[in-house]
């Protein structure tokens, strides 16, 4: 029942607004090369939440909420959705539900590109576990005050 | 090692079950804490201990060269321990709840609903 | 590959992510909801149809092939259990859209909802112990989540019991699971059957069978561990309590008969004769616990324990007909149980109470209730010729050629009582006359009942059908017992012809 909930330094304020940012793009590469080397959807999602705590912390929860600027419950309903719709295009080709499906591209810029359904089932996790990890924690935040 | 790991589990388990028997809420959310690390930890020791290289086979080859730590343990214990952290978020954010509602942090005070 | 082995847990995940994107449209999630659980019901329906047709389905998930990555099997047990969730699934929905309120259905009552029967249906259907225990945990974060669903002070009390010894059971399932992989080396429960049939050291098999036992006893609500039910099951919304009282309890039933017929078969003198101890202690606990009650919720919820008792007595004396009565008395209990809930949900509505004492005088202001009460109050007493008499016929017929005089005294004894606690709640709630010092708090007064009433008639009309079309069900339970006595089916089915 502390009246003051978020912390008043000016350094970590400031610390925060950088980063912020920082810690996004970081998750999002996390995200992208989690196929074959260390990362993946659930670590980046976690990336991305401590992130947004770290700003509400250092600021407030409304501040927060305005930087998130979506519901934490749709992130969750849409990250759900993108993982169950990434087990359906297997099964127009006649394969059980999940099996991954590849698209290969040859871009100009970027050379060769895989694109696959895991791809799309690795950010539906990403976007659960943000929406997971944020509605317990604002919920508890909000609670406090 | 695995003589050592046996003890560690078995004090965890004891620890755990000795402070959910305890009447402080809070204490029940540690017992719970403890309760699943050391049901990971079983699963841990139960797949082998041995310092084996990563389970990748070398290019052109069948199999992988040398021993090997089994993967498929660790992929349990990692989804045990996702698990068991949004179940432990839930736990945390009901006893917060219910010591608003009660007022206290003592389970003798939430005898209403047993018969 | 088959399509509908999958079916069942996609569509409830599916609609699950819907109804939370829809969050800020009422009316677009309550569409949501019925139309995704009566898909789920029709889904199922068409699993059970195939199931029946064709034997044993199996669909490699991702297309890693067993015992390597996760299967979904559909046995006829799964199928059915999958038919039982989505009816009960399908009932709670279209009574909730009555009997839920704005501010509870503003906590995510609707992807709750989905989410639970997801991890239901998820549980009946896998084929992999490791993913038995990930639905087992999705179904409980869910039905946490319910039970605490408006936040009042009971329901947080019920739901600390509840949470820990769910919690418990889960760390019992997790260290079981360690302990069975550390000797096989594999999780898929076909593999693990077929590996453990060739094992040297049955002591050790039979102590991870007790650690199961104890594990999916808690889920179940058996003898010594059912504690938590009564303490919780009375306090959430009724829809909650209704698919509750339907479905978790007997996921920890279906998970017993699973692994009790499957894996663990090499001692059977032992396990099967502590089963039936089990069964014979929960039965008795169970009504007697009824017998003192006096609130509604609270003697419906001490009956669900007894009647776990009669579903583990069919699978104590593990005989043929024994098997089938446990399976038969699945289906009756899952419809009869959620219905009762339903009806004492109806009850509180127009009356504001679920205590018997302040209620009186039903039959005489609603007789369409009251009918509509007995129906599935005399069936789970096991009143010729509904579904309950059948059902309990099957399971002593089975005992007493098998023998085993005193659980069939007990289960006779049982039934009495049962029907002594019902016959309290309508001389309380229907016959006798109202109490004139408590008068009628009614919490809408009658508007929109009809949908209740709907779903409430459509529940006790299945009751009838399986009591007047026994033979039919009797087949298909028949049927389901052949293929879990005869394991090899389903490991052959999970592992291909070796």
């Amino acid at each position: 029942m502390s009246p003051q909930f978020t912390l008043q330094s000016l350094i970590l304020r400031t610390a925060a607004h950088f980063l912020l940012p920082l810690l996004l793009i970081f998750s999002v590469f996390l995200l992208l090369r989690g196929h074959n080397e260390p990362g993946g959807g659930f670590i980046a999602g976690l990336v991305a939440a401590s992130a947004v705590a770290l700003y509400m912390f250092a600021l407030d929860i409304r501040s927060a909420k305005r930087v998130l600027r979506f519901e934490p419950r749709d992130l969750l309903g849409w990250g759900l959705l993108f993982g169950v719709i990434s087990g359906v295009p297997a099964v127009f080709m006649g394969q059980p539900f999940f099996t991954s499906q590849w698209l290969e591209l040859t871009l100009p810029v970027l050379g060769d590109l895989k694109v696959g359904t895991p791809l799309l089932f690795d950010i539906g996790v990403y976007l659960v576990v943000i929406g997971g990890v944020l509605l317990i924690l604002l919920s508890l935040a909000e609670a406090e005050e | 090692m695995e003589t050592l790991m046996a003890f560690t589990v078995g004090g965890l388990f004891a620890a755990a079950i000795y402070m959910m028997l305890r009447r402080s809420i809070v204490k029940l959310v540690i017992g719970l804490v403890l309760l699943s690390n050391a049901a990971n930890l079983l699963l841990f020791t139960q797949a082998g201990l041995l310092r084996g290289a990563p389970p990748l086979v070398p290019e052109g080859a069948m199999q992988p060269a040398g021993v090997v730590a089994d993967p498929l343990a660790q992929a349990l214990i990692l989804t045990a321990i996702v698990i068991g952290f949004g179940v432990l978020a839930f736990a945390v954010v009901l006893i917060h709840r219910a010591y608003e509602v009660v007022q206290a942090d003592d389970m003798d005070q939430m005898k209403d609903t047993d018969t | 590959m088959r399509l509908e082995v999958a079916l069942p847990v996609i569509i409830p995940l599916f609609f699950g992510a819907l109804t939370l994107i829809l969050w800020r449209w009422r009316l677009a999630q309550r569409v949501t909801t019925v139309v995704g659980t009566g898909l789920m019901l029709l889904s199922a329906l068409w699993l059970l149809s195939a199931t029946w047709q064709d034997g044993i389905l199996v669909m490699h998930m991702g297309n890693w092939q067993a015992p390597f990555g996760i299967v979904l099997v559909s046995d006829l047990l799964g199928a059915i259990m999958v038919v039982l969730a989505g009816i009960s699934g399908f009932a709670t929905a279209v009574y909730s859209l009555t009997s839920m309120s704005k501010r509870h259905e503003a906590f995510g009552y609707y992807p709750l909802l989905h989410l639970l029967l997801a991890g239901v249906n998820g549980a009946f259907l896998t084929g992999d112990i490791f993913n038995l225990y990930v639905w087992f945990e999705v179904m409980l974060v869910a039905s946490f989540a319910l039970l605490i669903l408006g936040g009042e002070r009971a329901q947080m009390e019920g739901a600390i019991k509840y949470v820990t010894l769910n919690l418990v059971s889960s760390a019992m399932f997790l260290s079981a699971i360690g302990l069975l992989y550390g000797l096989t080396g594999t999780l898929n429960m076909a593999d693990i059957a077929d590996k453990l049939s060739y094992a040297e050291d049955p002591g050790i098999i039979t102590v991870i069978a007790m650690l199961f036992l104890v594990s999916f006893g808690i889920k179940a609500g058996a003898f010594p561990f059912f504690f938590w039910l009564p303490a919780s099951y009375h306090t959430p919304q009724v829809a909650v309590s209704a698919l509750f009282a339907a479905l978790l309890t007997k996921v920890g039933v279906y998970a017993l008969f699973r692994v009790f017929t499957l894996i663990f078969t090499q001692d059977v003198d032992y396990t099967h004769e502590i089963l039936l101890w089990v069964a014979a202690a929960t039965m008795l606990t169970g009504v007697l616990g009824a017998a003192a009650q006096f609130e509604f919720r609270r003697i419906l919820s001490f009956h669900i324990i007894s009647q776990i008792g009669y579903m583990i007595m069919g699978l104590a004396l593990f005989t043929p007909l024994a098997i089938v009565g446990g399976v038969f008395y699945i289906m009756h209990h899952i419809i009869v149980k959620a219905n009762l809930f339903l009806v004492s949900g109806l009850v509180y509505r127009l009356k504001g109470t679920y205590e018997l004492k302040e209620l009186g005088g039903m039959y005489r202001s609603h007789p369409m209730l009251a009918i509509l009460f007995l129906i599935p109050a005399l069936s789970l007493a096991g009143i010729p010729p509904l579904s309950g008499f059948f059902a309990k016929f099957i399971l002593i017929r089975a005992g007493v050629e098998a023998e085993a005089w005193w659980i069939v005294g007990v289960a006779l004894v049982v039934g009495l009582l049962t029907l002594y606690s019902m016959i309290k709640i309508w001389a309380e709630v229907f016959w006798k006359a109202q109490p004139e010092e408590h008068a009628d708090r009614p919490v809408h007064g009658s508007v929109g009942s009809g949908v209740l009433y709907l779903t409430i008639g459509g529940m006790a009309a299945l009751t009838v059908f399986i009591g007047l079309g026994a033979e039919p069900i009797y087949r298909i339970a028949d049927a389901a017992a052949h293929q879990l006595l005869n394991p090899s089916l389903y490991i052959d089915a999970v592992l291909g012809e070796r």
